[in-house]
């Protein structure tokens, strides 16, 4: 193969889950270049990203062989919009949040392992958006819990080895349950291809028992209400910049992988009060995760609860796409709630971990009068919370105006009162936080200066869920690249 | 009954006793052998779908599966056994604590 085919934008897939992977390597064996080399992938794969998205953008989905190897033997890499945008998204998000871990780990003993670690959960997850068939996805599910679990075990504490040890049981149980699932649509149609599953399944016990059974592994790992109960202490007690890659990512992957099987291969077979039933499970995450949220006593384990709820409204994408009529709103809204929840909840947890960077501690209460201190940070915090409530003009609010459209064109006036019910529960959580924050406090609290650039970040990615707002028709047409709806 | 259908329902078998153990049993390392009797019985049902060809030579995509699936199982099983390592050196049990997020 000469040089000039390796450099093709066909290839441009394999070189997007490559870089990522050399980097880890490099590294861990190069410890002393471990900071530049994490830097480096993270200004280099966000622009083979946008070149990728370019791609799409003009002459529709890309397909590759790795290797030349061709399916069910080889590996199958697929990449058409919605694919794009979710590495667009993991690249800004890893990005900014690379320049933040830079800053707050150095010094820090977690620092040897982090970024070789860091570079395979980005690894995993570009592969995993790429992934065009059941069985890689499983592969690729199980390196980024693999690689998550270990990072949140990077903070010494026993509550942090607890919360990892927890939270590898069960990304490894619904892994498990996925791979049952994976094994029965096989021994059932003889593929593995998400797009030829799309064709050649017909409706039969085997198929109901496959979606159950990865529907119940994907909810696990994406820990939808009831199953959210290992997420908060995992990610309150990770350190910040894992906090807030787990809750802008990691937990959307295994959505991600539910909505793409749900969209190819099971929509047909479905039937209402399924959908109905992923919507109900969903409310009851916004409402026990909101109401979770404001009883918090800690920063960090209030914004833990805040992506509980958030979840919730992915899921209802599920009920709300059902009917015909709202179906390719209700898919967009959906998207948009991925996105930029993934901006605002990782700028949150940025500032949350500068708060505690500089005082030591998130208790609350002793938050007085802190946006005087770091008010770059907390001006962040706002703005992000502005998305999260879904405030005009930000990303969160054209995610649930979308969806309040699907719910109005398809009937479902139910789901209205729930998003506003869910709106009005959120901001009370975040004022909750600011009341104490924008009070005057007299007294002198000890304090660490913070780098200008952990503030600057968390601000960063706020601002990009604020501009989601604004580019909502660009982000719609990328979407719509190469057909995945 | 063919060999494949017994294989396939001894894996089915193999998967429900590994889940029902993991949750019931709380020391750390039974958990992390249940997890692994319940990714045998994966394994095991995919060996038997492999018999379905028609012919007298078994179809190679569901061994590539059970064998990618054992690498990932060994990384997943070391991980596991270095947290509880790490758990019991911290702690002083092989156990979860409590989940009491503050």
């Amino acid at each position: 193969m000469s040089l000039n085919e390796i450099l093709q934008p066909v290839t441009l897939p394999a070189w997007i889950v490559s870089l990522p992977l050399l980097a880890a390597v490099f590294s861990f064996v190069l410890p002393k270049i471990r900071v530049w080399v994490g830097i480096f992938t993270a200004i280099i794969t966000p622009l083979m990203v946008v070149f990728l998205g370019r791609e799409i953008f003009v002459h529709g989905a890309i397909q590759m062989q790795v290797g030349g190897w061709q399916a069910p033997l080889g590996i199958h890499l697929y990449a058409d919009g919605l694919s794009a945008a979710m590495l667009g998204i993991t690249a800004v998000v890893i990005g900014f949040i690379s320049f933040y871990a830079r800053s707050y780990l150095s010094g820090d003993a977690a620092s040897r392992y982090f970024w070789s670690l860091w570079m395979f959960l980005w690894a995993s997850l570009n592969a995993l958006f790429l992934s065009g068939d059941i069985f890689n996805l499983y592969v690729t599910l199980e390196l980024l819990g693999l690689s998550a679990v270990a990072l949140v075990a990077l903070s010494p504490t026993a509550e942090a080895l607890s919360a990892a040890m927890r939270y590898l049981l069960v990304s490894l149980t619904g892994s498990l349950s996925y791979l049952m699932g994976v094994a029965l649509l096989y021994a059932a149609n003889g593929t593995l291809s998400i797009k030829l599953l799309a064709t050649a399944a017909p409706a039969s016990p085997s198929i109901a028992t496959a979606f159950a059974l990865m529907a119940a592994g994907l909810i696990m790992k994406s820990a939808l209400f009831p199953m959210h109960f290992w997420l908060p202490p995992a990610h309150a007690n990770a350190p910040a910049p894992v906090s807030a890659v787990l809750s802008a990512l990691v937990v959307k992957a295994s959505f991600y992988i539910l909505m793409r099987l749900w969209l190819v291969i099971f929509e047909p077979f479905i039937n209402p009060s399924t959908s109905q039933l992923m919507g109900v499970l969903g409310a009851g995450a916004i409402i026990w995760g909101s109401v979770q949220a404001l009883l918090a006593e800690r920063l960090k384990l209030l914004v833990a609860y805040s992506t509980v709820a958030q979840i919730g409204y992915l899921f209802l994408v599920f009920p709300l796409s059902s009917i015909s009529q709202s179906n390719h709103t209700a898919w967009q809204g959906g998207l948009y709630f991925v996105f930029s929840h993934a901006c605002a909840k990782s700028a949150v947890f940025l500032a949350a971990g500068t708060v505690i960077y500089s005082f030591g501690h998130d208790r609350i209460k002793e938050l007085h009068g802190i946006v005087r201190r770091m008010p770059v940070s907390m001006f962040a915090f706002a703005l992000a919370g502005v998305s999260l409530i879904g405030l005009p003009p930000s990303g969160g609010f054209i995610a649930k105006w979308l969806y309040l459209n699907a719910a109005l064109t398809g009937g479902q006036w139910w789901w209205c009162v729930l998003i506003i019910i869910g709106s009005l529960l959120a901001t009370a959580y975040i004022f909750r936080f600011f009341s104490r924050a924008f009070s005057y406090s007299p007294e002198v609290v000890e304090e660490r200066p913070v780098p200008w650039i952990m503030e600057w970040t968390a601000l960063g990615l706020a601002l990009c869920a604020l501009i989601l707002g604004f580019i909502a028709p660009a982000v719609t047409t990328l979407l719509d690249a190469g057909n995945p709806f | 009954m063919t060999i494949s259908l017994l294989y396939a329902l001894v894996g089915v078998v193999l998967l429900g006793i590994g889940l029902y153990s993991l949750v019931t049993y709380s020391h750390l390392v039974k958990k992390i052998l249940a997890l692994n009797v319940a990714g045998s019985g994966v394994f095991l049902f995919l060996v038997a779908t492999a018999n379905q060809t028609s012919g007298p030579v078994p179809d190679p995509v569901p061994h590539a599966m059970v064998l990618t699936g054992i690498v990932v199982a060994i990384s997943a099983t070391a991980l596991a056994l270095a947290l509880a390592c790490r758990i019991h050196q911290v702690t002083g049990t092989a156990q979860l604590t409590k989940n009491e997020p503050e």
